[in-house]
């Protein structure tokens, strides 16, 4: 599903004295399939973006398109538009509710409809798609898993809606290196099998060079940069003027070209550095 | 969405005289205020208070559209009360329907009480509007104090009030939190009669109660890694202490509630 995002503007408390603009003219378009990375300073508007685009929040300005549909329509073809992008809050395991496990996963596909076997059909492929067990754990509480699990079966919770585009808000947030890794290999899998189209909120420039196609800088509520990992990257300047990094190894490499060693700085992966510093030593 | 109206508790920034005044002048005078509106025998009386209520709202540099959104939540408090007024009193009759009637006293004390109700929310409004929280009910304890020697638990009263009211605005937004995630997964509470509408408010509540819980065991626990343990021999870091300010207050709150009690004993309409 290809997510069209049109002069989007969003002013909160709009007349009052607290008034402020989160968002300002946001023009973007993400296709069918991508992998997109959002990144920007705490407050630069990435949750509202998210928010706008299935339609939990109404833009001041400005419209959503997904597949051409526009989301804030009061119609079916919304509605069901809205069903297909599916949003994964921050720490969504404070979202669970229900007695067991399977009937957590269940709550987003009866909401719209589906029949009891429909909706345990779904929710048990949700289950599995991100690596719970429904045998062993659907029957359980969701209040005795343990964090990690607790949030993988929120995220099964959007799963099971059978959404297109996949946009998650910070997976990451609270959990150990483990915790971290499964999460995003999860999501990984999830795009290559399921051909998701994903928005992934990051702080973590080495997941966002790592993982995602496209790479989106939200600063104070307007779109800074849009374009590739290796294009958005490169603008090392500008990227600390706005309170972001570049993934740690570029990092590295901008010190240690700044201490007189002659090296590449445009690379974003750990190995590549390491080749690159071996390179320029031996070469030297 | 309904949430974002509740002024009520809610504190307006400003550095007007009001909002500079003592806490506890703020609280008697409130106190005072809502007394006289049971004094007042008559609408002159009423159109007097209700002046001296805009110029203080005009003084506060609180928007009135602001503060008329504090009533939104009471409206059927109100609409309630006038109804029952104006078909509970009996006298004489203009109007039946059935069992239904309507007596002149009737209309006569459904507008009164309305107005009474409408008076009472606004007056206490501007105090929550215009103090903050913790100077609030810091202002409550000391006017309190003088009862702990009875065996009141003033300090535990206005911490248990100041904890509340810190809380209001965090519930809130975990609330919205909440609300925003379920109906990401199309949960619908909106819509529907009122018991598909009390279900529907599970899926809400229950992750609420969890955080609700979470954030009380955490503060409980950060309050006693600060060694906290009660109000013997706290002292404060903001002391409250009366100004000219407050004496001019004070004299203006005497010589109006002289002027409501005066104007009760006139016969006015």
């Amino acid at each position: 599903m290809r997510i069209e995002v049109k002069d989007l503007s969003y002013i909160y408390s709009e007349g009052m004295p607290f008034e402020s603009v989160a968002l300002e003219d946001v023009s973007l378009t993400v296709e069918s399939g991508e992998f997109a990375a959002v990144i920007g300073h705490t407050g630069s508007g990435k949750s509202t973006l998210l928010m706008h685009l299935n339609g939990l929040m109404k833009p001041t300005r400005g419209q959503v398109l997904a597949d051409g549909v526009d989301i804030h329509e009061k119609t079916k073809e919304a509605r069901e538009a809205r069903r297909k992008v599916g949003l994964v809050f921050q720490y969504p395991e404070y979202q669970l509710f229900e007695e067991t496990v399977l009937k957590d996963v269940c709550f987003g596909p009866k909401n719209y409809g589906f029949t009891p076997e429909e909706c345990e059909a779904k929710a048990i492929e949700a289950l599995k798609l991100v690596g719970i067990d429904p045998d062993e754990k659907g029957g359980v509480s969701p209040f005795e898993l343990s964090g990690g699990e607790k949030r993988r079966v929120a995220i099964a919770g959007v799963l099971a809606m059978d959404p297109q585009v996949l946009i998650l808000d910070e997976p990451t947030a609270g959990l150990d290196p483990k915790g971290h890794r499964d999460i995003l290999d999860m999501v990984c899998r999830i795009h290559k099998e399921k051909h998701l189209t994903i928005l992934l909120v990051s702080h973590n420039m080495d997941d966002a060079a790592r993982l995602a196609d496209r790479i989106l800088v939200l600063d104070k509520g307007r779109l800074a940069m849009d374009g590739t990992p290796q294009e958005v990257f490169s603008h090392y300047e500008e990227l600390h003027s706005i309170g972001l990094s570049t993934p740690s190894s570029s990092e590295l490499l901008h010190l240690l070209k700044s201490k007189g060693l002659n090296v590449n700085t445009n690379i974003f992966n750990e190995d590549e550095a390491v080749e690159e510093i071996l390179k320029a030593i031996h070469g030297a | 969405m309904a949430l974002k109206d509740i002024t009520l508790g809610q504190y307006y920034p400003g550095d007007s005289a009001i909002h500079r005044l003592d806490p506890r002048t703020k609280l008697i005078g409130t106190i005072l205020f809502l007394v006289s509106l049971f004094v007042v025998k008559n609408f002159t009386g009423f159109l007097f208070c209700a002046i001296c209520l805009a110029i203080l709202v005009k003084i506060s540099g609180v928007p009135f559209r602001y503060m008329a959104r504090g009533l939104k939540a009471v409206i059927f408090l109100i609409v309630f009360t006038a109804l029952i007024n104006l078909f509970m009193t009996p006298g004489t009759p203009i109007w039946q329907f059935g069992i239904l009637k309507i007596a002149r006293e009737g209309i006569y004390r459904a507008c009164f009480m309305a107005i009474r109700l409408v008076m009472l929310i606004f007056g206490s409004s501007l105090l929550t509007l215009t103090t903050k929280p913790v100077a609030l009910t810091d202002g409550m304890e000391r006017l309190l104090s003088p009862l702990s020697k009875i065996g009141l638990p003033s300090h535990e009263l206005a911490m248990m009030m100041t904890i509340a009211l810190r809380f209001i605005p965090t519930l809130l937004d975990e609330t919205d939190k909440i609300m925003k995630a379920q109906t990401a997964r199309g949960a619908d509470f909106e819509s529907g009669n009122l018991r598909e509408r009390a279900k529907g408010l599970i899926p809400l509540l229950v992750p609420l109660f969890v955080s609700a819980f979470r954030i009380a065991a955490d503060l409980a626990m950060a309050m006693e890694a600060r060694c906290y343990r009660g109000g013997d021999g706290r002292t404060r870091m903001n002391g409250m202490a009366f100004t000219k300010l407050d004496t001019v207050a004070a004299i203006l709150l005497i010589l109006y509630f002289a002027a409501v009690i005066a104007l009760g004993r006139l016969p006015l309409f």
